[in-house]
């Protein structure tokens, strides 16, 4: 890890225009996790049906994919991570050090915002709270870690993420039974439904994939997305158009 | 003191060639890299900066090469063309920045004498995003001349700047290089290359087309057969005139006007109106066919 780069890179997640998006999805979910509690009187089910969700089916994705691709992809499209890469330091360096940032900004506009959500519409005794913050905080980390590198590896890389999160995760991860065993929602969801236990089914807290399975395909998912995001960025092109 | 060295570089994407077998050694002192644009400039600067692999040859930094290998940047400074820079922060916080990662022991020392070198001290606490073009410039400069680098690779720097800030730039350039180190800047302007380089190389076409000193690319670019096109109220008589006096190699009047080329530039514009006034042949118009700087580039590729 290298502080400098870490302190520019937040600097540039926060510094620009997009930054103002870090914040709207998050507020629209309390929004909606207070209206869900008000309609339903604090009802597990109904609190499990939005965090699982719209939750973690369109906000968590969504806001990994705007702090996944905001801390290299504009510095890449401009130009300006010449800077960083023109130093005696480890391209590896450059890219964890701006990974973490990405996990910590995932963690408090997506991990914090997911739990609050089940917290809100309706808990009994934090047990959704916690069931959800571990499924958010899993998710979170293999999302960011795609983007980033899908930064790196394209320069269409929000919309090529935008197209992923919303049509495979959100729409075809939901419902098409194919897909489901493939999404990174679905894996992260594995743990939610064992620590729930007896009430995942009743919650209707479900996943298609077993704990084990779930964890190793994120594990796996994470560390290939991390590994293919520091080779890319060892060989990036860097040229202006001459 | 530290050399750059290309030996047979190729470039291509897909089925374009940007860079063709280009060998050339930088030493010391002030090279400026000219050409026309889209000759290739920018290709083979990222290619001796180490942030493009040669698809053919190699790129060495005193023996090393330079791809995938980051400890060159120790030794060398970049100043990149491209504008964009950390708009959020100050030049002195960016400057500042610059210096860690290169794990100065004193960075806010080093970040002070860079900008002090380019003469940005007065607005350092300013957001980079408020500075002018020339003020990016200069802070560009400063990000560069940060770790006191042996070898300075500039990008097209003289671009967007106004005359006063040149002049400047090309003081800062000339006693960089007095002080033994290797500066390479690119430029599409031949006059900027010959004020400041001790030697040009001329790229056109993604090839290496010459190289040498000033007056000897000079001379190349004069020397080359020029063409004129001429009206007079009696081409034949003129262009008999020209022939025989052999102030020409050649008089062409087949496309209805006197088309002449002349391999010594000097003597033939002499010699034309004395020899109109010798044969009373008035000229009514004489234009060169092609002084564009592309056309003298083409040649030195054609020769």
């Amino acid at each position: 890890m290298n502080r400098v780069v870490m302190h520019l890179t937040v600097r540039g997640l926060f510094g620009r225009r997009r930054a103002v998006l870090l914040v709207i999805l998050p507020v629209l979910l309390l929004l909606l996790a207070a209206l869900t509690r008000w309609a339903s009187g604090g009802d597990p089910t109904a609190s499990a049906g939005l965090t699982g969700g719209f939750a973690m089916g369109t906000v968590v994705p969504l806001m990994c994919l705007l702090v996944g691709t905001g801390v290299i992809g504009p510095e890449i499209d401009d130009g300006s991570i010449v800077y960083l890469l023109a130093k005696p330091l480890p391209r590896r360096t450059i890219l964890l050090s701006k990974l973490v940032v990405a996990l910590a900004a995932a963690l408090v506009f997506a991990v914090l915002p997911a739990m609050a959500s089940a917290a809100i519409a309706g808990d009994q005794g934090m047990r959704l709270t916690m069931a959800f913050g571990v499924t958010a905080a899993l998710a979170a980390i293999t999302y960011t870690t795609i983007f980033v590198a899908l930064s790196v590896v394209t320069r269409n890389a929000v919309i090529v993420g935008l197209l992923y999160a919303l049509v495979w995760e959100t729409l075809l991860g939901g419902y098409v039974p194919g897909v489901r065993d493939v999404s990174v929602r679905q894996w992260a969801l594995a743990p939610a439904e064992q620590l729930l236990g007896t009430r995942a089914a009743e919650w209707g807290v479900t996943s298609v994939v077993s704990v084990t399975v779930g964890l190793a395909l994120l594990a796996a998912t994470t560390v290939a997305a991390a590994v293919l995001a520091v080779r890319r960025l060892q060989t990036l092109r860097l040229t202006t158009g001459d | 003191m530290s050399t750059l060295v290309l030996e047979r570089v190729s470039r291509w994407y897909g089925n374009v060639v940007a860079v063709n077998d280009v060998t050339m050694t930088i030493g010391p002192g002030i090279t400026g890299l000219l050409g026309p644009n889209g000759a290739g400039k920018s290709t083979l600067i990222s290619m001796m900066g180490g942030f493009l692999e040669p698809s053919a040859g190699s790129a060495t930094l005193d023996g090393i090469p330079v791809w995938r290998n980051p400890s060159i940047y120790r030794t060398i400074g970049l100043v990149p063309e491209a504008e964009a820079m950390y708009d959020m922060v100050t030049g002195w916080q960016f400057v500042v920045a610059n210096a860690r990662l290169h794990r100065l022991p004193d960075a806010e020392g080093a970040a002070r004498m860079a900008l002090e070198t380019v003469e940005m001290m007065d607005a350092k606490d300013r957001d980079i995003g408020t500075y002018s073009k020339g003020m990016k410039q200069r802070v560009k400069m400063a990000t560069a001349l940060v770790h006191n680098p042996a070898v300075l690779l500039l990008d097209e720097p003289f671009n967007g700047m106004d005359p006063r800030q040149r002049l400047h730039l090309m003081d800062l350039l000339r006693r960089l290089a007095g002080q033994g180190r290797t500066v390479l800047f690119s430029s599409h302007i031949l006059e900027e290359v010959e004020e400041i380089a001790d030697t040009i190389e001329v790229l056109v076409a993604g090839r290496h087309a010459a190289s040498g000193d000033y007056r000897g690319i000079r001379r190349l670019m004069t020397e080359r057969p020029h063409q004129y096109t001429i009206s007079s109220s009696d081409d034949r008589r003129l262009a008999a005139a020209i022939i025989a006096d052999g102030a020409a190699d050649s008089v062409d009047l087949s496309a209805g006007t006197l088309a002449v080329q002349a391999a010594d530039f000097g003597r033939f514009v002499h010699a034309l109106p004395r020899l109109a006034r010798d044969t009373g042949v008035r000229l009514l118009e004489v234009s060169p066919a092609d002084e564009s700087l592309e056309s003298v580039f083409a040649y030195l590729v054609a020769r």
